[in-house]
């Protein structure tokens, strides 16, 4: 199918339909001086005429010269907590005459479409899937939610100081997994299907055959996120890399920056940690369990036996970054890093895992 | 490589299954085996489990904690999990009686390759609460016994009195294994071995080691060191077994807690091949 143009003006169309099937549409947002994943209703809720600013430790809002909509690159949020919430009835318990009885909540289905999702994004949706849908063990709030979601990916035309999704193979042009995807110009966006159930919904829209000047907008504009991006994360063996250097002196380095803040974790869209606790009525007779984001930065997270096992950020920040980038490819098949620099970005004394390696490689004979 | 067996993908790995206390006994001090049976008849008929694979018993606003069945794997109707009265979980289960309910969720993880280990000599070595998850192995073996070579069970405790299943290891030694034990401390009217459960393996003399498999299971430290001792002793790291611990909460590879490098305790263990688990084993903090 060849590629169309949604104009501008119809954007709100796309909306509405989304809306009208039954979706939720989660789309970026201005919040709190960040632009936020949440729900929106109307193109005037997108983040017109924003861009943010990004480095180690920095992230701000600027105007941008134009009115362009998705003229930013990521923040804070990531669509992991839709489709993996921070909060989750997993099981409940009740107590009987005859005992405990022990249940699943039968949540009714979110049907999410997500808009905005850019390429290092699909990437992470994809190694989500891997940990939740892909092993031996599926986790079903994950999985209806996901099967219920639809995706539509926009392609970046920028990239931030932190973005290194070109080291990673994830980016920045979305190839795969979304059901549309577009790409911004001034006066609309270039659109193409990616499934077909993305066709379906295309057919829907009144949209039109893009001319060539329009395609080649397209490319130009895609191409200029390539051109921004300017750090790299050279990933050549890396698993032997760092789990061979367990006890690299620059572990105790990054250990004296390093807060152990869980920001990191709390920002990456891959990062799965979990923990459970017993939410309990007053009687104790209604029990629920409930699922929250953890980290392996939290100290208690490695608790065993009355102690814990990683008892310092030396031995926290190394869980962390050969998990991500090593131990990952053992248990999952990929990498667990997208290249999306959030971490870098949200790290509040600006670490920067990209250089990190570096270090360890550069001491590594 | 031992597998469990398939999961059903289709099931809710967080649902538990209500079992009933139906036998409570006291084993040594702060040790107590439960007896558990399933109040639905279609999960009492359908549950199976190798020896070496948990549970994770459930009390309703209390927790969970991950649990080795210590029954026999033929076991039918009720399935034994001896407990240390440790932590949360633990001691609230102390408070319970016979007929009191908890969930459970299981089998998880790896099990002992004791099936896969016929011909083949056998040797257990245990530590302390360690004997617990190795017991089904034993009984797997006894039920077998012609099938192996020469069986011999190692076994330290801090003291006499903190050994578990003595009252069995006649009726094993009878069926034709080996036992034998040391403790770290004893009264003047301990007539056995003092000392690590190593120093028995270094003084043992291995007929085949070749042929031979040990099963290991107890703190870390006494399994590392057995099994550096089982390596000079003339095994190869693949005739080595372990049983991992950590935190788990899940039990499915979901919840991030417990892994060991690449390892996901869970579902890629809790019984490892020692050549997997010994670049990890030992690191501090990992």
């Amino acid at each position: 199918m060849s590629d169309t143009l949604l104009a501008r003006s119809q954007l709100q169309t796309l909306l509405d339909v989304l809306r009208s099937d039954g979706f939720s549409v989660i789309g970026p947002t201005v919040s709190q001086e960040a632009i936020v994943y949440d729900e929106i209703e109307s193109v005037n809720d997108l983040p017109c005429g924003w861009t943010d600013v990004q480095e180690p430790g920095k992230y701000r809002l600027e105007r941008r010269s134009d009115e362009a909509l998705f003229g930013y690159v990521v923040g804070p949020h990531s669509w992991k907590k839709y489709l993996f919430p921070p909060l989750a009835t997993l099981a409940t318990a009740d107590r009987t005459d005859a005992g405990w009885t022990m249940g699943v909540p039968a949540e009714p289905v979110r049907q999410y479409a997500f808009l905005g999702v850019r390429a290092c994004e699909l990437a992470a949706l994809r190694v989500q899937d891997r940990v939740f849908l892909e092993g031996p063990y599926v986790d079903p709030i994950y999985k209806a939610r996901r099967e219920a979601c639809l995706i539509v990916a926009v392609n970046c035309t920028q990239a931030a100081s932190t973005c290194f999704c070109t080291s990673m193979n994830t980016g920045p042009r979305c190839t795969a997994g979304f059901d549309l995807a577009l790409t911004e110009l001034p006066h609309g966006f270039v659109v193409e299907a990616g499934s077909d159930r993305g066709s379906a919904l295309l057919a829907r829209l009144p949209v039109r055959e893009a001319a060539d000047d329009e395609l080649t907008q397209a490319d130009q504009a895609r191409a200029e996120a390539v051109k921004d991006i300017t750090r790299t994360l050279n990933t050549d063996g890396i698993r032997d890399l760092l789990l061979n250097n367990l006890e690299h002196p620059r572990w105790d380095d990054v250990a004296t920056r390093c807060l152990s803040c869980t920001n990191c974790t709390m920002v990456c869209p891959t990062c799965f940690c979990s923990s459970v606790t017993e939410v309990s009525d007053l009687q104790g007779d209604h029990v629920e369990r409930e699922r929250h984001w953890d980290s392996c930065f939290n100290l208690d997270f490695s608790y065993m036996n009355g102690g814990l096992v990683r008892n310092n950020i030396r031995s926290r920040y190394r869980q962390w970054l050969t998990h991500k980038l090593a131990s990952w490819i053992d248990q999952f098949g990929s990498s667990g890093c997208v290249g999306c620099g959030r971490c870098i970005t949200w790290c509040p004394v600006g670490i920067d895992l990209t250089q990190e390696v570096a270090a360890i490689r550069e001491t590594t004979p | 490589m031992t597998v469990a067996p398939a999961p059903a993908c289709a099931a809710n790995p967080w649902l538990a299954h209500t079992v009933r206390i139906a036998g409570i006994t006291a084993e040594i001090t702060g040790v107590t085996t439960y007896d558990l049976e399933f109040t639905d008849p279609a999960q009492a008929a359908g549950y199976r489990f190798l020896p070496g694979q948990f549970n994770m018993l459930y009390l309703p606003g209390v927790g969970e904690s991950a649990i080795s069945l210590s029954a026999h794997p033929q076991s039918r109707g009720r399935w034994a999990h001896t407990i240390r009265t440790a932590g949360n979980l633990t001691q609230a289960l102390a408070r319970l009686g016979p007929g009191s309910t908890l969930g459970l969720r299981g089998p998880f993880g790896s099990s002992w390759p004791i099936a896969q280990s016929e011909d083949c000599d056998i040797l257990f070595v245990a530590g302390g609460i360690g004997l617990a998850p190795l017991r089904p192995a034993i009984y797997h073996v006894l039920d077998r016994r012609s099938h192996y070579g020469r069986v011999m069970l190692l076994y330290g405790a801090r003291s006499p009195e903190g050994m578990l299943y003595t009252c069995e290891f006649d009726r094993w030694t009878a069926a034709g294994i080996d036992v034998q034990t040391t403790v770290d401390r004893a009264a003047t009217d301990w007539m056995g071995n003092v000392g690590t459960v190593t120093v028995l393996l270094d003084r043992l003399s291995l007929a085949r080691p070749e042929k031979t498999i040990l099963l290991a299971c107890g703190p870390d430290v006494m399994m590392h060191f057995t099994a550096q001792s089982a390596l000079r002793r003339g095994l190869t790291a693949e005739q080595v077994w372990l049983s991992a611990e950590r935190n788990m909460q899940c039990a499915v590879g979901l919840c991030g807690h417990c892994q060991l490098g690449p390892e996901f305790i869970c579902k890629d263990g809790p019984i490892f091949r020692y050549d997997r688990l010994a670049p990890y084993f030992r690191v501090e903090g990992l």
